[in-house]
């Protein structure tokens, strides 16, 4: 089949069984929206900003576990695009950007809206891709599907010059792909496996730590089965949300820089860390030297990378961590005792009972922890939870009873302002029998408010909910603890009328100050279907606790705040 | 607690596809890591080229250095062992007025020759050992080299 560059593009698209693609057109891709215009296979979205195509292509993408698709101009463009990729690329999310580039002859030149693309991107892909020739697109599009789903999933991007898009050759799109230097090892060393099942066998205190690799690898039933079958408890990440239900008697809860005191407690006793598909990460681990002093470490992860990066492990496990657990459930099921472990789960009952996550409802304020528990209780299993960065992202991770993988979409790893917006959009569009909520806040917002105008035109009704403090919280925080309340540049006390602005996109708008007028704007705002904006008026000085200070022991937690 | 740092040869076999150099030179810059010497060429009659990079750091270090050029996508191979033969080339430019023959006699101590010969200075060129290269560099200063040039190590594992 001889066919354009730009047909070439939408064949593929069809042939890797995309549905949508979310993008922003611009010159040097006009030829491959020309073909978009002709087809009727996938849907495209056009979001109103391309870092909001990348980010509703993440959100997409984390909702499904499919690859997200999006697709961007040259220059500007493109450059729009790059927090995304960066985004992405921290997160392990599956996604293919394909970008314009200027002619293949005005390469080099300065052209009008050239950037050297594949020079930029780099650093923040998985692997990218300047097309030359044609006759490469179909393996080259091919590939970057292929790269971007498998081993440790990451952002592939593809530049293709316009003289590209528009340059007949065959297509070939081979059902299979073999990449000679790319080969990810998916299958645990059956020998590693034996001597961690036999050292959890001999330990008194395991503790599971649960990474975001288990939500990219679809192993949350797996793991569930694993710890109600061994009876070790668990501590989630960040990114692992959801992994466990919120109210299995074996999860602690979220561990690190704002876990709770018992996670991080008995991250501070265990003789034995699980680590699956977790990286420890600064956030978690606080300082290195203190992390888990008292353990052996088991690590799975597909990327052999991640492994002793930080901390040293004694059992290696490089693997897919769905197919590390089905090696290690077997073996489990023989060797391993559920009744060793119980005067660790009473050590771990203590800790809960002795600082349990909680706040203090006082004054007239509404609280954001209680408008965070509120929606899980309205909406619970029913909803899909978006967040931004900030404080308002720290409480939802805390207090929100997720019951299940992939309901949880939250930007971890490069911590970007203005993702959660676009994000719930992709959510939604993944799953539309679901409520998708965006938990923000009033500064995140508007670093992508524009989007509103793409969820009215594509009938995606996400319910943005603002936790408003009328500050740029968690740096306020931060001030306030560290930098003698000095609150440099966060006071953002002059807003905007949420409520017209919602409006003014076609959108509904409530402004909620008590308890009741929240039920009832978020009521109003499911029944309506249509975008909305809950601009929630809370408590401006609340703070994230309990904390572990940058470089701080996990062990030695802020429990609380006193105004001096 | 300061790790030891030690010198370190490592040898990656890649894709002879462009972009390949700054996916490397970027991975080196991007995460901190020290380049002393970078040299690459395609292997003959094959789709790959061969990069001799020498680095620095502590075990841990150049571990996850190995490991994460392993992630690159055109990574095929990447050696990192004690056991690599390694040579070095350098080019020496000389004033024609030093000793011709003491010039000779040390230059071919060093597996080397006078490769030009201009009516102000000469070139001589040597490859050894990176050590004996640093050796003979040392010695050939009192002939008052106007110029010096290393390539940089090229390996091999035994």
């Amino acid at each position: 089949m001889q066919i354009s560059g730009a047909q070439m593009v939408i064949e593929a698209l069809i042939a890797e069984e995309v549905e949508v693609v979310f993008g922003y057109p611009g010159g040097a891709i006009m030829n491959v929206y020309d073909e978009i215009y002709k087809q009727r296979s996938f849907q495209h979205i056009l979001t109103r900003h391309e870092q909001a195509a990348v980010h509703a292509a993440e959100g997409y993408a984390k909702a499904t576990g499919k690859v997200g698709v999006a697709m961007i101009t040259s220059g500007p463009g493109f450059t729009n695009g790059v927090t995304g990729l960066a985004d992405a690329y921290m997160d392990s999310i599956p996604l293919v950007l394909i970008s314009g580039q200027v002619p293949m002859s005005l390469i080099g030149t300065d052209a009008f809206q050239e950037i050297d693309a594949v020079g930029i991107s780099r650093p923040c892909t998985k692997h990218n891709y300047l097309v030359t020739d044609a006759a490469d697109l179909p393996r080259i599009l091919k590939e970057a599907f292929y790269i971007a789903r498998t081993g440790r999933p990451g952002p592939v991007h593809v530049d293709i010059p316009k003289d590209v898009t528009a340059q007949i050759a065959k297509f070939d799109y081979s059902k299979e792909v073999e990449l000679e230097t790319y080969k990810p090892t998916t299958k645990g060393n059956t020998r590693q496996i034996k001597k961690a099942i036999d050292a959890i066998a001999a330990s008194k205190r395991p503790l599971l730590y649960l990474g975001g690799g288990i939500i990219n690898a679809n192993a949350a039933e797996l793991v569930r089965e694993f710890s109600k079958m061994t009876q070790i408890p668990a501590v989630e990440t960040f990114m692992a949300r959801g992994t466990l239900r919120y109210d299995d008697p074996l999860l602690i809860s979220m561990l690190g820089m704002h876990g709770s005191y018992a996670a991080n407690m008995a991250m501070s006793e265990t003789d034995l860390v699980i680590g699956l598909g977790a990286r420890f990460d600064d956030r978690v681990t606080g300082k290195l030297s203190e992390f888990a002093k008292n353990a052996q470490i088991i690590h799975v992860d597909i990327d052999p990378a991640s492994i002793s990066k930080l901390v040293n492990a004694h059992f290696p496990i490089v693997g897919d961590v769905k197919n590390v657990l089905e090696q290690m459930i077997p073996l489990a099921q023989e060797q391993i005792d559920p009744k060793r472990y119980e005067s660790w789960h009473n050590t771990i009952a203590n800790f809960n009972k002795l600082h349990p996550l909680s706040y203090k409802e006082e004054g007239d304020r509404l609280k954001p922890q209680w408008v965070v528990e509120r929606i899980g209780q309205l909406l619970g299993d029913g909803a899909n939870i978006s967040t931004d960065v900030g404080q308002h992202q720290m409480w939802t991770a805390q207090f929100y009873p997720f019951t299940r993988p992939r309901q949880w979409v939250s930007s971890g790893g490069l911590g970007t302002m203005g993702f959660g917006f676009p994000a719930a959009l992709g959510v939604k569009r993944a799953d539309m029998e679901r409520v998708s909520i965006n938990i923000t806040g009033d500064g995140s917002i508007l670093m992508n408010i524009q989007e509103l105008m793409t969820a009215v035109e594509y009938k995606l009704p996400v319910i943005n909910v603002i936790l408003n403090n009328n500050f740029l919280g968690m740096v306020r925080q931060w001030q306030t603890l560290f930098y003698d309340k000095r609150h440099s540049s966060t006071d953002l006390s002059m807003q905007p009328d949420f409520v017209k602005l919602a409006e003014a996109f076609g959108g509904v708008g409530y402004r909620v100050n008590t308890k009741e007028e929240f039920d009832a704007a978020l009521k109003d705002a499911v029944e309506k279907n249509v975008v909305a904006i809950i601009d929630v008026v809370v408590n401006r000085f609340e703070n994230v606790l309990p904390m572990v200070p940058a470089g701080g022991s996990l062990f030695n937690m802020m429990l609380e705040y006193k105004e001096k | 607690m300061m790790e030891q740092t030690e010198r370190r040869v490592i040898s990656v076999i890649v894709m002879n596809e462009a972009s390949v150099l700054s996916r490397i030179a970027g991975l080196f810059s991007g995460r901190g890591y020290n380049i002393e010497s970078l040299t690459v060429a395609p292997i003959p009659e094959s789709k790959y080229s061969r990069i001799t990079i020498v680095t620095a750091g502590s075990v841990r270090v150049v571990e996850q250095i190995t490991k994460q050029l392993h992630k690159l996508i055109p990574v095929l191979k990447v050696y990192e062992h004690a056991d690599l033969v390694e040579t070095e080339m350098a080019l020496v430019k000389i004033p024609m007025n030093e000793s011709l023959g003491d010039i000779e006699a040390l230059t071919h101590a060093y597996n080397g020759r006078i490769v030009n010969v201009g009516s102000d200075t000469m070139i001589v060129m040597i490859s050894d050992e990176p050590m004996r290269v640093n050796h003979f560099l040392e010695a050939i200063k009192r002939f008052h080299p106007k110029e010096i040039v290393r390539s940089g190590s090229v390996a091999l594992e035994r």
